[in-house]
């Protein structure tokens, strides 16, 4: 005990006498959550319409109001479809609405008009929002007409399946709720991780991992004594996290801080030790920084922190099964959102706890004092 | 120049003998393009529900049978009681709890109404709002089944063209991110550390006082690292392409070009980063941490920027990979040629052009 | 100097090979070591010295051989050999970013010493360093020569019985390694055994014996003087060359 002590000493010391690193490990993560949590969302607003109205009509421009009442759009109107394209083709328009010259004249002799939109569909996901978006403000024009001209009472659709929702932890569908916690982890493992890995690596290269190894200290003293300190860095950082989520976001943390602390814990076992294991088995910092960055990319896009990992095809879901930030994501935002308990999160903690043996285990096996 | 030929080919074996390194330098663009191909759709399907009868009648049945059949959910459990629903959501085992009201086909003969109620969990907003529009519109659908012959009085159709995509598939969107974000992380990443490897370990004294002038080590050390970016570009939009039908209707001797120069910005980005690190571990906390988020999250990657905070928008006016991905964006789907992107294309030009000036300036001033 | 003959040898070499690959890094050494001696490893860049001393303490494992390092048997008490060993590297490795103290204070603790111990042991040492003034100062701004002295200091702050000095002298003025030989025989005279490798002939005098090798195999093992007799000459130096003729024809 007193070995990983004098241990841990020499490494609190080196973190904060490192001056440069410090405010990278400590201020760049806060301003990262701060701003970035507001970046993620799909949310739609201000949707750019081009117009053309090639009808020119009070129809028409009754249908253009509705539009313009609309907090999605921001109308310009354009002479021509092919002026809407230019638009479209430099990003000034996201939809073109075209009008066409007889829409009037033909609701009123034929009781059939038909107007077109042409959607940058790209952005698949937008342009889907957009359309339904659009073809619901066509709908409501439709109503009004319908109870403008033949004169029928506006109401209810009658369809008879009368169907109502609640979305609960999260009423009105804030997404930075349910992303902050996703960037939080994404920020303390990135930090963790890396700090671990290179630690040890940096060490071999400047050449005093030799000089501690020709001293008595044991394996696990020395992993140990490298794991903790970038431990108590991470779990700080999480808090602090989680305290700005609070301050400035209103992140309800709903469950028990005890919990969500022992989730992070174990999870941060494995998350170190898988730094510290591909540390001991890689020979300069800017190798293991490239290993270290592959498998966190992978690892973190597949963990569901922008799409549900039920969604994924089997084979995903299968590897996902090894990937350690799956559970984490998921108990940590249960957790936070919805109170889940100890029991609710019980199998991915026992999965963690699988995998910091595994992980630490494998650390301390592969590393040699002798090469 | 036959002494900057060998200081090349020098750093070039330096950087291919790692051969773990190198298997990752190109296998990362391969595995991160099946990922967002294959793995990250933002397509729902086979969401957990639950379902509550209190009618277990003929019409609850069809209903519940047509929300199954339509692959976006799958029945975790039917439950019994209203004390469940709170387990089920809070557990996270269903997504949806969908509920009808005891009675449900007489009231609907008798009244003409039946009511169902969707409870979901919205922990998750985006997705629970997905999920609910699609019950929502199945059940509708199921209603107008129900009432045929019932006609408006008057219609208006509604033409939609989806332009450039009319599938509505995800490639459009992740072939130009991951693009960007590859070649934007990897590039700054490989210069800015093995700039600063050569100061960590002292060797930079030593090219230094070589005959090689400060200008020639610094090309050496970046221009291996030209020709496997470039590779990975070519990679990317090889998979792009033959794999996932991604068109490219414009020049691809425009788009190499593009691509050629928002490399040498992202070196340009990862020699300035060099300047101001001592160390590998900070090079690599700049260039890693402080760009792997904001290149994903704020060059319209992943979230559109034209939703976002004017403060955002702000802040994505200085992420070079938003330019990037217009640039592609605009020349593969778009087709459009250099008119629609020589702003984009200026902008990439002049931010490589300042980040070469200061690095020049805080070479010299630390030399003297 | 010590020349005093044990029994028993502190390190007993019998038949050390030394493969990497096909490489043979050690052929076959045979030597011992005795309490209290300075024994030196002379030979040029390549010989197998490194190889050898880093075998010695652990920090590689050797092909095959028998080899016993302050009584324990290397493959089997790894461990205990190391609690008894202490050892500098061509690079000094010391922490640069810690102060003199720190580094001091880090690695008497990891040798398990006590914090009294430690404190008392490290007065002591900065006075007879003239170190004092700089016990605070980052160990990046020494001077070479006193970061080996340091390095050394450090290497046998526990009081180990064999000290492995892996060239220690690489890359300081005349001067410096003068004083540094005074802190080796310093050592010597205080009970610690030191091995020292060398490419430097003229520190070969040094020794009390010293064993010369070329190309992994042991050629020639005795006293400076008696190998300058041997050779008919004055200067370490001199039989080298003529040890290396020899391997040549």
């Amino acid at each position: 005990m007193r070995t990983i002590l004098f241990i841990l000493q020499k490494e609190f010391i080196q973190i904060f006498r490192n001056k440069t690193m410090l405010p990278l490990i400590f201020a760049l993560p806060v301003v990262q959550l701060v701003v970035l949590v507001n970046a993620a969302t799909f949310e739609l607003k201000n949707v750019d319409i081009a117009i053309v109205d090639y009808d020119n009509t009070s129809t028409s421009r009754q249908l253009i109001s509705h539009f313009d009442a609309s907090p999605f759009f921001n109308v310009a109107m354009v002479p021509s479809t092919d002026h809407g394209m230019t638009a479209l083709l430099d990003n000034s328009a996201d939809v073109i609405l075209t009008i066409p010259a007889d829409f009037d004249r033909e609701l009123r002799r034929e009781n059939a008009g038909s107007v077109q939109f042409l959607v940058n569909a790209i952005d698949g996901m937008a342009a889907g929002l957009i359309n339904v978006y659009a073809s619901s403000i066509v709908q409501g024009f439709h109503q009004e007409i319908i109870t403008g001209w033949f004169d029928i009472a506006s109401g209810g659709s009658g369809l008879p399946v009368q169907i109502t929702h609640r979305f609960w932890y999260n009423p009105n569908l804030i997404y930075s709720i349910y992303m902050l916690p996703g960037i939080l982890v994404i920020l303390v493992t990135v930090i963790g991780m890396f700090l671990t890995a290179i630690n040890i690596v940096r060490e071999k290269e400047m050449g005093t991992i030799e000089q501690i190894n020709v001293t008595p200290v044991k394996k696990y003293q020395f992993i140990a004594g490298k794991l903790f300190p970038f431990m108590v860095i991470a779990l700080f950082e999480f808090a602090f996290g989680l305290l700005i989520g609070r301050l400035f976001f209103n992140l309800p943390i709903l469950g028990s801080l005890w919990l969500l602390f022992l989730v992070a814990f174990v999870f941060l076992l494995v998350a170190l030790g898988l730094g510290l294991f591909l540390s001991v088995i890689s020979s300069t910092q800017q190798q293991v920084m490239f290993t270290i960055f592959f498998f966190l990319l992978m690892f973190i896009l597949m963990s569901g922190i922008f799409t549900p990992v039920e969604s994924m095809p089997q084979w995903a879901q299968n590897i996902n099964i090894i990937n350690p930030f799956v559970y984490f994501m998921k108990a940590n935002r249960m957790i936070l959102l919805k109170g889940s308990g100890f029991m609710d999160v019980l199998n991915d903690l026992a999965a963690l706890s699988v995998y910091a043996f595994i992980a630490l285990g494998f650390a301390v096996w592969r590393y040699r004092k002798t090469v | 120049m036959n002494r900057f030929t060998g200081f090349v080919k020098k750093e070039f074996l330096h950087i291919i003998r790692d051969k773990r390194t190198m298997l990752i330098l190109f296998g990362i663009p391969i595995v991160q393009i099946l990922l967002f191909g294959y793995v990250l759709t933002n397509e729902i399907k086979d969401a957990n529900i639950a379902i509550l009868d209190h009618s277990k009648d003929e019409t609850t049945a069809r209903i519940t049978n047509k929300l199954l059949s339509s692959g976006y959910f799958r029945l975790q459990s039917t439950i019994e009681s209203e004390q469940e629903i709170e387990d089920l959501l809070r557990s996270g085992k269903a997504r949806l709890v969908i509920i009808f009201e005891s009675n449900f086909k007489k009231s609907m003969i008798r009244d003409g109404t039946a009511r169902m109620q969707i409870i979901a969990d919205a922990s998750d907003p985006n997705t629970a709002n997905m999920l609910v529009s699609y019950a929502n519109a199945i059940v509708a659908d199921f209603s107008r089944g129900l009432m045929v012959g019932q006609a408006l009085p008057i219609k208006v159709d509604q033409q939609v063209r989806m332009l450039y995509n009319e599938e509505l598939k995800g490639v459009f969107m992740f072939v130009p991110g991951t693009m960007a974000l590859i070649l934007m992380l990897l590039s700054a990443m490989m210069t800015s550390i093995s700039i600063a490897r050569e100061k960590e370990q002292g060797t930079m004294e030593i090219l230094l006082v070589s005959p090689l002038r400060p200008v020639q080590i610094v090309l050496g050390k970046v221009t291996p690292y030209i020709g496997m970016a470039f590779i990975n570009a070519l990679v990317i939009i090889a998979l792009g392409v033959l794999v996932f039908g991604m068109p490219v209707r414009g020049s691809l001797i425009l788009l190499m070009a593009e691509s050629f120069l928002f490399i040498c910005m992202a070196l340009s980005l990862g020699i300035f980063i060099s300047t101001m690190a001592n160390s590998q571990q900070v090079a690599m906390f700049i260039s890693v941490f402080a760009l792997l988020l904001p290149t994903m999250l704020l060059s319209g990657f992943i979230f559109p920027v034209e939703n976002m905070h004017w403060i955002l928008q702000g802040i994505s006016h200085i992420i070079p990979a938003k330019y990037y991905i217009i640039i592609v964006k605009n020349i593969m789907i778009k087709g459009a040629g250099f008119l629609f992107v020589w702003k984009e294309t200026l902008v990439l030009v002049g931010m490589m052009a300042l980040l070469l000036l200061a690095s020049v300036k805080k070479f010299k001033t630390r030399l003297e | 100097m010590n020349t005093q003959t044990d029994n028993k040898p502190i390190i007993a070499v019998r038949n050390l090979v030394k493969k990497f690959g096909s490489f043979t890094a050690n052929d076959h050494l045979t030597f011992d070591v005795h309490k209290g001696e300075i024994f030196g490893f002379l030979g040029a860049n390549g010989a197998g010295k490194t190889t050898a001393i880093r075998i010695l303490c652990g920090l590689s494992a050797p092909t095959s051989g028998e080899l016993t390092v302050a009584g324990f048997d290397v493959y089997k008490n790894a461990d205990q050999i190391k609690k008894n060993i202490g050892y500098m590297s061509q690079k000094f490795s010391l922490y640069d970013d810690m102060t003199v103290w720190e580094n001091i204070r880090f690695y008497a603790g990891i040798y398990r010493m006590r914090r009294k111990d430690i404190r008392e042991k490290t007065a002591d040492l900065l006075k007879k360093l003239d170190l004092e003034p700089v016990r605070d100062k980052l160990i990046a701004g020494l001077s070479v020569g006193w970061k080996q002295k340091l390095a050394f200091s450090i290497a046998i702050f526990h009081s180990p019985a064999i000290v492995f000095l892996d060239e220690p002298t690489g890359g300081v003025d005349p001067v410096t390694r003068r004083q540094f030989w005074e802190m080796i025989y310093e050592a010597a005279s205080n009970g610690i055994t030191v091995f020292v490798t060398t490419h430097y002939m003229d520190e070969a005098e040094y020794c009390d014996r010293v064993c010369i090798m070329t190309e992994g195999k042991i050629i020639a093992m005795n006293t400076p003087s008696k190998l300058k007799e041997e050779y008919d000459t004055d200067s370490m130096d001199e039989v080298f060359r003529k040890l290396a003729r020899n391997v040549e024809t």
